[in-house]
């Protein structure tokens, strides 16, 4: 195989999953590290008063991992250049949060390919909680 | 408050980001495992294509900034911080999400050092029916600078209702 040809990937091609507890202890984490203490990520009264079963996890800790499981999947040299997320559900209390992606586009020019990627987040039962796009730069 | 739309509403410069700052972000995505030593490991990262630690494209380095600024002069539901901004009256709501967000990176990367600079304007707002009640749509584009290089933009878009 051509040394470009292992640098470009196929159409369709899944990323490994990056896959974390939705739990207090972790949004704890995120919460000390973002200034994001507020009270539907930390009080289950508060989650229920804005309409939710319980607390739930941060967006940006969402948006987080989508990064984290894109960048696990980058190449030393790839850049990442976009990343959209849409959320659809709250991460609820004790639930499992997997980042997942698919390769949707491949653009290849003289001196880099365009990956563009399908990311979203679901829980443990494949129920999307956020969707979007991630775009990558990879220098040929 | 459509009025309003196009106008600038906050501007900062965070504190310069350290080693430490960096690290507590990836120990925090990354729990309960080991970061990328990318994000910590000074040796390491040197011999990377970075040549140093550089931030994840995510961390935030205005984090315990803003929460100085909103402790210090302004009243009101943290949610409120658009119309604050703007000198105009917030809407009534109770509740409010993060309902998403599109970022452009320029490839310019966070390091231990940096001092970012950030512009935020009010692009629009929009109203819809959903599952929660009517909603009202927020959405911002913020710039984050270092000097006069380009790190990203970025849009959100807040639900209220």
């Amino acid at each position: 195989m051509h040394a470009n040809e292992r640098r470009v990937p196929a159409l369709g091609a899944l990323i490994a999953p990056f896959e974390r507890r939705s739990e207090p202890g972790a949004w704890n984490r995120f919460a000390a590290v973002n200034d994001e203490f507020v009270a539907i990520h930390m009080d289950d009264d508060a989650g229920r008063q804005a309409g939710f079963p319980s607390a739930f996890g941060m967006g940006n800790l969402q948006l987080a991992y989508l990064h984290a499981a894109v960048r696990q999947w980058m190449r030393d040299g790839d850049q990442l250049t976009a990343v959209t997320c849409r959320y659809r559900r709250p991460s609820l209390k004790n639930t499992q949060v997997v980042a997942r992606g698919l390769v949707t586009g491949v653009t290849t020019a003289e001196r880099e390919t365009t990956i563009e990627l399908e990311i979203w987040t679901e829980d443990e039962m494949g129920t999307r909680l956020s969707d979007g796009v991630a775009r990558v730069r990879r220098r040929r | 408050m459509r009025e309003a739309c196009g106008r600038a509403f906050a501007g900062s410069e965070s504190p310069p980001i350290s080693a430490a700052d960096i690290r507590r972000w990836a120990i925090a995505v990354y729990h309960p495992e080991t970061p990328p030593p990318q994000f910590w490991d000074e040796e390491y990262a040197a011999a990377s294509v970075h040549g140093g630690i550089v931030a994840p494209e995510e961390f935030n380095p205005f984090a315990w900034t803003a929460a100085l600024d909103h402790r210090a002069s302004r009243e009101g539901p943290r949610s409120a911080f658009v119309e604050q901004g703007l000198g105009i009256a917030a809407p009534v709501c109770e509740h409010d999400l993060f309902g998403g967000v599109e970022i452009e990176y320029t490839g310019e990367r966070m390091r231990p050092g940096d001092v970012i600079q950030s512009r935020s304007r009010l692009r629009r707002y929009w109203e819809r029916e959903g599952s929660l009640g009517l909603m009202l749509f927020t959405e911002t584009e913020v710039r984050w600078t270092r000097a006069s290089d380009l790190i990203k933009v970025q849009r959100n878009v807040m639900i209220r209702y």
